[in-house]
């Protein structure tokens, strides 16, 4: 079933030096319970095209469905209705700095007109669920980037939304923190089969806690699919950048071509793994059945959400004919293999 | 001893003198801090990228703002006299004063009240509204508690600009320390009246200050 169905949808932007289109006539579909993420550089019109999807802004044209709901076209009383089954997190968290912890949880439970022993309740429960037991009383001042972006989750949780919107929710956040918190997000997803769209320039943010994908450039959708998918065969230009960003250990041109310079025997391959493939001892196998050396000169293995994916920059000496052999072979074990003959 | 030093003062008029300033000030402050509020909600509302965004309302507020808070004190008393007539039946006595000092420092305090709701962060109000709150809540739960602390330094400093005003509107017949200082003090010569009436205006100024300090510092969670 579909969660959110966006149909040609346009937002244009009507600016004093002229009209901008920020959200260019896109359609895309969202599975209940799926963790979908949008990709983009600032300016690619993502947080435009995710604020359409609570009605903070208005489609000039075509049609956003949400929840059943058409967030186009509704107003007042039932808008407000249909936000709060849609949480949102937000880059710099946007919490009440004159609340505590406690109060701010419950600020969107006052909006529903919760009553307050009810409230209370809840409030403690989702305290509990973000992992902040002990910090009820203090003031948003008083925490780390972290723990705001939990109380965030908490809020945006307060009135058992179907939806969460994650706008740049890790992009304020150190690598360590933003893991905690992607591992939140996915813990609530599968706890709560939650559906969550998020926006992020991390690619690792993508292929950490994403099922699905879709890359933006300017307002439009340019690549989308499964992630371990996007990963595998990047299409566009700007994915293939993104995917680099995860799998390409840094400073591989300069690598590759001090490694052809100090190497000129022999081969130098770049093999590419995906899912199980990942997993097994190809190597050792390759060296324990053909007269070859073989040299690992770079690697790196990330984990996606569906599985592994990785790529390692292999150096295999021995006689010509071996060596097409083992190629031949490692082929075969589902893993691509590129020879590399000068840096790209 | 006090008297020997101060030959002139009559303290039951002095006395009589403060609490009317007090009574003017208190009065003037609850009403500008209202009706500021108000008029700064209505400017922040109706400004480019706000609830209400409206350019010929938030254009009207503005001029109405603008005059009133460019005309000189003494001459606004003298200008409201038909409608201070109108409303309080007198224009002598410490009610007379009311109206001036009101209209006077509303418009002042209403810009204060802008520039502290500009001051908040605009994702706030933005979560609110991804929240479902209506315009009511916004302002109540989000607008009004957010900006505190600025409200408060911000009445505080009305506040004490009310003291200044009703000495002078003590000038022309409202009652309290001003007018003691210039008929009793200034008129009849007698610098001593003239100088104890200063020293409790002072004191008055010295206490709203620490005490809107005092309050501004335990609201502020920042």
């Amino acid at each position: 079933m579909c969660m959110i169905t966006l149909e040609n949808v346009t937002k244009i932007y009507e600016a004093a030096s002229g009209s901008i289109t920020a959200v260019d006539n896109v359609s895309l579909q969202i599975k209940e319970g799926e963790i979908f993420g949008i990709i983009g550089y600032s300016g690619a019109g993502k947080s435009s095209l995710i604020r359409l999807l609570n009605g903070l802004e208005k489609p000039t044209s075509g049609k956003v469905i949400v929840a059943g709901r058409d967030m186009a076209n509704i107003k007042g009383k039932e808008l407000r209705k249909a936000r709060q089954e849609i949480g949102m997190i937000f880059q710099h968290f946007n919490l009440l700095w004159s609340r505590t912890v406690h109060e701010n949880i419950a600020f969107p439970l006052e909006i529903a007109g919760i009553p307050k022993e009810t409230r209370k309740k809840r409030v403690d429960e989702l305290i509990q669920l973000v992992g902040l037991q002990g910090r009820e009383h203090a003031y948003p001042s008083q925490l780390s980037g972290g723990q705001k972006q939990r109380v965030g989750i908490a809020r945006a949780l307060a009135n058992n939304p179907k939806v969460l919107l994650c706008d740049e929710a890790t992009s304020a956040l150190d690598p360590q923190t933003t893991d905690s918190i992607l591992e939140l997000l996915v813990d609530i997803n599968k706890r709560l089969g939650l559906t969550i769209v998020l926006i992020t320039h991390e690619m690792h943010v993508i292929r950490k806690i994403c099922d699905r994908v879709a890359v933006m450039e300017n307002g439009k959708i340019v690549e989308q699919g499964e992630v371990l998918q996007v990963f595998r065969q990047p299409k566009q230009e700007i994915t293939k950048r993104f995917v680099q960003q995860v799998v390409e250990p840094e400073e591989t041109k300069e690598t590759i071509t001090h490694l052809l310079d100090k190497y000129p025997n022999g081969t130098v391959i770049q093999l590419t793994f995906v899912g199980e493939a990942a997993e097994q001892p190809l190597i050792a196998n390759v060296v324990r059945q053909f007269q070859v050396d073989a040299n690992i000169l770079q690697g790196k293995i990330s984990q996606t959400h569906q599985g592994a994916y990785g790529v390692l920059f292999v150096h295999m000496d021995g006689e010509k004919e071996e060596v097409a052999r083992a190629i031949d072979y490692i082929r075969q074990q589902q893993v691509a293999v590129e020879v590399i003959t000068d840096a790209r | 001893m006090l008297a020997n030093l101060l030959p002139n003062v009559e303290w039951d008029m002095i006395w009589a003198a403060t609490v009317e300033t007090l009574y003017m000030t208190g009065v003037a402050v609850v009403a500008t801090f209202i009706l500021g509020t108000i008029l700064g909600l209505l400017l922040f509302l109706t400004s480019k990228g706000n609830l209400w965004e409206n350019r010929l309302a938030n254009m009207i507020i503005a001029a109405i703002v603008n005059i009133f808070r460019s005309i000189p004190f003494i001459i606004l008393i003298i200008l409201l006299i038909p409608f201070t007539k109108l409303l309080v039946g007198t224009i002598l006595g410490a009610n007379a004063a009311l109206p001036a000092l009101i209209i006077g420092a509303a418009p002042f305090y209403a810009r204060m009240v802008e520039i502290a709701l500009r001051e908040i962060d605009k994702g706030v109000i933005e979560a609110a509204k991804a929240m479902g709150a209506s315009t009511a809540t916004i302002i109540w739960k989000v607008l009004l508690p957010e900006s505190l602390p600025a409200l408060v330094s911000g009445i505080t400093v009305t506040a004490i600009a009310l003291v200044g005003y009703t000495a002078m509107a003590g000038v022309v017949g409202a009652g309290g320390l001003g007018n003691l200082a210039y008929l009793e003090g200034f008129q009849r010569s007698h610098n001593d009246v003239t100088f104890v009436a200063t020293v409790l205006v002072l004191v008055i100024v010295f206490v709203i200050q620490f005490i809107g300090d005092f309050v501004t510092s335990k609201i502020d969670k920042r």
